[in-house]
């Protein structure tokens, strides 16, 4: 066991609010119309709860409540945190039933979905809520029996004294533990000792899913609700000039139709605030149908805005940016970044490359491009918003409600505490519901027509209202020597806005001589954080480049690598180096024994790739074969080191997805600018992954680690792009520079 | 404005509606039946499939006009208990990640085992090509309609 001092605030030990019965229980939230699933009628609810700290409720019969803190979004941290609390509370897991927490500043830390982090930063805080807990039962236990707390252990969900051979649930110990106080130091389990991390446990919310249970924000209903759409600039570059509504106002249903701003002009923004559109149309009636019709008939006019300054705030740091006029298209976008290219800026250089680049027998040089990619997630965005006097109820998916919060206090006037912000599922995320605009769209129209109402943005609203993976470009160079060593490597890398570079991340440091560039291009076209930010570009162009280099030099992809990484073990180059060699070569040569690499089967093409981001390691090995024309992958094998997994079943399922969402995005995904308007709205267009175009195995193997819990949910993304490259290069002979893959194989 | 009888699950249900609404808003926002989502509205997603006499349609692309007379199953009319075969084999291979695309994937994989008992993997391809995933759970969807065409 580990000592470890308790670090909860204060306010999540609340003394006992003996919750008046399963019915305040079921109160909270708005799921409450929901019938309790079969689990909770099964185990029938408690006539009373006692909470015993912010994560944790136990009743008299006892049955464990577990919030779970940071919202869903298919990560499945909603079974993976509640399972860790759950583990060092020495929990029946089968009497544990999960709530989704609302945002709660003072109960909570880091409520929110990005970076693949919940469960790496949630770990400690998650152990310790349950240990505590625990360790308050105990003390409860020694107290009523009149023994020494040392004595008394614990075993799925019961307090136990074996000498005196008593024995009692938590639920008839909550009652005392909620009023002690809390203990200063509490013990950690040893992970041998562990029975419910680590074991593959269903997901929590499958029976709701399954059946078709209110869970999405988008399923949010309330008595007299109304429904609400909006209208922003059809591109980038306009903005709303006039609008005329006298047809749309007197169709059937339709309440209100006026015009929302989502900031004020004075708002100073922070990271996840947008600029798209912050002047839009809205459209309020009875049903989505009768609003959706209206909104056809608003008759718009937009103007083309003028260059203009934007002032920001980015966690103290304050940045001024321009913010360019023009209706930009994608000749001009690809021009203005070759010029960029030219005016890099150096982010680390080692050795001499210039030197290195000079004397080489042979320098191989490529470039990469990545177009704009839209997030797609299938739950379009939407909110539900009641400002009602000075207070606001909301409910919705978003990713960081701490930080929407603020903007929402500050657009409305209302302070913070007056604000409920209850998250539902997310029907996906992938970064997009970062930039929570729409909360704030609907919480400015439910004040504006003073009543509540919910927000949906029908699928073109969503696909056209910007926040695009940026479009990317990245050159690659390497120079070889006359006995083909690596002896120089040099990327020049850059987007339109945001660069895609990680200069310290592999290869740099297994490199003598290495020069890292970056570079932007200034835009009006938002963009934002896209499922492994700027790793789902790099990887693919870096670990195709490596390839084309193995090639070269005539040697296998796997070894070369891993003599690469050999070096940057044995001998760094460089500081910084924003990666461990170790780990990295682990999933390299866990992937090579698992996907038998040396024996390719007939008629099979095969490529591999890995990559670092979110603090674990992926690497990947695609099989393909082409047929009548038409790409078929028949088997992905993949290595993850994500340190130790909680939930291994679930832990599988997010990389098989990364590998088909991946695949997807590689070979289909790319939204272009025509005039400042993007040239697709909707998956007629926009090209999705298929069931018969996903890969027909994957298998998923994990590196036996006792590393704490690192990423999850992005990892496995970015090396998928090149491993698919690299097997379509075997399968053509023709390498693949630009994404995406499938118009050039036809 | 318009009168409609509808058969869902089984039930009569009357709903006064434009009679262009798509059945989807019908479900969704009069008969309070959400778990049918909306995804495209353009019959290219299959977030909002249901199945109307025995056949997997896009209720988003199919006014309610045209569904008098026809008996329509949501997700919701699946089962009581959420036990249908398709059902419990999602549950046993824990497919859905975010989840939002599964009850589309559910009505689609159920009409196609109700019209082909014994799907070979083509099958099961064209008859779920019309789902889209974005969180990429395609594997697991075939392994489940596979275990519940065996059950
Ligand atoms: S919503 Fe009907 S197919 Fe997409
Ligand atoms: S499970 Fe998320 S879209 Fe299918």
């Amino acid at each position: 066991m580990t000592l470890s001092k308790t670090s909860l605030n204060r306010r999540s030990f609340l003394k006992v609010s003996a919750l008046a019965g399963g019915g305040l229980f079921l109160s909270v939230g708005w799921l409450a119309g929901c019938k309790p699933g079969s689990k909770e009628a099964a185990l029938g609810m408690p006539e009373e709860w006692f909470r015993i700290n912010g994560f944790i409720r136990i009743g008299e019969n006892g049955l464990i409540t577990i919030m779970s803190p940071n919202p869903e979004g298919g990560q499945n941290v909603k079974t993976g945190m509640p399972m860790i609390v759950a583990e060092e509370l020495d929990a029946d897991w089968s009497k544990v039933v999960v709530e989704q927490a609302p945002l709660d500043t003072d109960n909570f830390t880091r409520q929110f979905i990005g970076g693949s982090q919940a469960i790496r930063m949630g770990w400690n805080v998650l152990r310790q809520a349950g240990a505590t807990a625990r360790q308050l039962l105990v003390n409860a236990a020694a107290q009523t029996w009149d023994v020494p707390a040392n004595e008394i252990t614990t075993e799925s969900g019961y307090v136990i004294h074996t000498a005196s051979r008593k024995k009692a649930h938590y639920g008839e110990m909550a009652s005392l533990a909620a009023t002690l106080p809390l203990p200063e130091n509490v013990q950690l389990k040893d992970r041998k000792d562990y029975k419910i991390i680590g074991t593959a446990r269903k997901n929590v919310d499958a029976k709701k899913i399954v059946t078709g249970k209110p869970l999405f924000g988008v399923d949010y209903k309330k008595e007299g609700m109304l429904y609400a759409m909006i209208i922003h600039p059809p591109a980038h570059g306009l903005r709303l000039k006039s609008f005329d509504a006298s047809e749309a106002t007197g169709m059937p249903g339709i309440k209100d139709v006026f015009q929302v701003k989502s900031h004020q002009d004075d708002y100073e923004r922070t990271f996840f605030d947008t600029t798209s559109f912050t002047d839009t149309v809205a459209i309020v009636g009875n049903s989505t149908w009768e609003v959706m019709n209206a909104k056809k008939a608003v008759k718009v006019e937009w103007e083309e805005f003028s260059t203009y300054e934007e002032s920001r705030d980015w966690n103290g740091r304050k940045e001024k940016r321009t913010i360019p006029a023009g209706l930009e298209d994608e000749q001009e976008q690809l021009r203005k970044m070759g010029i960029a290219a030219k005016n890099a800026r150096t982010v680390r250089k080692d050795g001499n490359p210039e030197d290195a680049f000079r004397s080489a027998a042979k320098v191989i040089e490529r470039t990469y491009n990545g177009p704009f990619l839209a997030h797609n997630c299938m739950e379009p965005m939407n909110f539900f918003a009641h400002v009602n006097g000075d207070k606001v109820e909301c409910a919705g998916p978003l990713q960081k409600p701490e930080l929407t919060e603020q903007a929402l206090s500050s657009r409305l006037g209302i302070p913070i505490e007056n604000i409920h912000i209850d998250m539902t599922r997310l029907g996906g995320g992938y970064g997009r519901r970062s930039y929570a605009h729409w909360l704030i769209e609907a919480a400015v129209i439910s004040q504006k027509v003073n009543a509540p109402i919910k927000l949906i943005y029908s699928r073109e609203d969503d696909m056209t209202g910007g926040i695009y993976r940026p479009m990317y470009q990245a050159t690659y160079r390497a120079a070889l020597d006359k006995d083909n060593n690596l002896i120089g490597f040099h990327v020049n890398a850059g987007g339109l806005v945001e660069p895609p570079l990680y200069a310290d991340r592999f290869p740099a440091g297994s490199v003598e001589n290495y020069l890292a560039e970056e570079w932007t291009v200034a835009s009006n076209i938002t963009v934002g954080s896209f499922r492994a930010p700027r790793s789902n570009f790099i990887a693919a162009a870096e670990q195709s480049f490596l390839d084309e280099i193995a090639e070269a030099i005539g040697k296998d992809p796997i070894d070369f690598r891993l003599e690469l990484l050999k070096k940057a073990k044995e001998n760094p180059i460089g500081q910084n180096n924003d990666y461990d060699p170790v780990r990295y070569a682990g999933v390299l040569e866990l992937v090579k024994e698992k996907s038998n690499w040396e024996q390719v089967p007939a008629g099979i093409s095969r490529g591999v790739s890995a990559y670092f981001c979110h603090n674990s390691y992926a690497a990947q090995v695609v099989d393909l074969k082409i047929e009548n024309g038409q790409v078929k992958v028949e088997k992905v094998v993949q290595a993850v080191d994500c340190g130790l997994i909680i939930n291994p079943d679930a832990a599988r399922n997010l990389c098989e997805g990364c590998v088909v969402d991946g695949i997807g995005t590689a070979m289909y995904g790319e939204l272009k600018f025509n005039q400042g308007a993007p040239d697709r709205s909707n998956f007629d267009r926009y090209r999705m992954i298929r069931m018969s175009e996903a890969p027909k195995v994957i298998e998923t193997y994990f590196v036996e680690s006792q590393i704490e819990p690192t990423g999850l949910g992005e990892p496995g993304y970015p090396p998928v792009f090149a491993a698919l490259a690299n097997a379509l290069y075997q399968a053509t002979g023709k390498r693949l520079y630009q994404q995406p893959f499938a118009p050039q194989l036809s | 404005m318009a009168t409609f009888n509808l058969n869902i699950n089984g039930k009569t249900q009357i709903v006064d509606v434009d009679p262009n609404t798509p059945i989807l808003w019908v479900l969704r926002d009069h008969l309070d039946l959400v778990g049918t989502k909306y995804g495209c509205g353009i019959a290219q997603c299959g977030s909002c499939t249901v199945i109307m006499d025995g056949n997997a349609v896009r209720s988003c692309s199919i006014p309610v006009s045209a569904a008098e007379g026809t008996k329509i199953t949501t997700i919701e009319g699946l089962s009581e208990k959420g036990d249908h075969p398709v059902q419990k084999a999602w549950m046993e291979h824990d497919v859905p990640q975010c989840g939002y695309c599964q009850a589309g994937q559910i009505m689609s994989a159920v009409a196609l085992l109700d019209n082909n008992p014994n799907p070979s993997d083509t099958d099961i391809d064209n008859a779920m090509n019309g789902n889209i995933c974005r969180c990429g759970t395609y594997v697991r969807i075939k392994k489940a309609i596979k275990t519940a065409a065996n059950s």
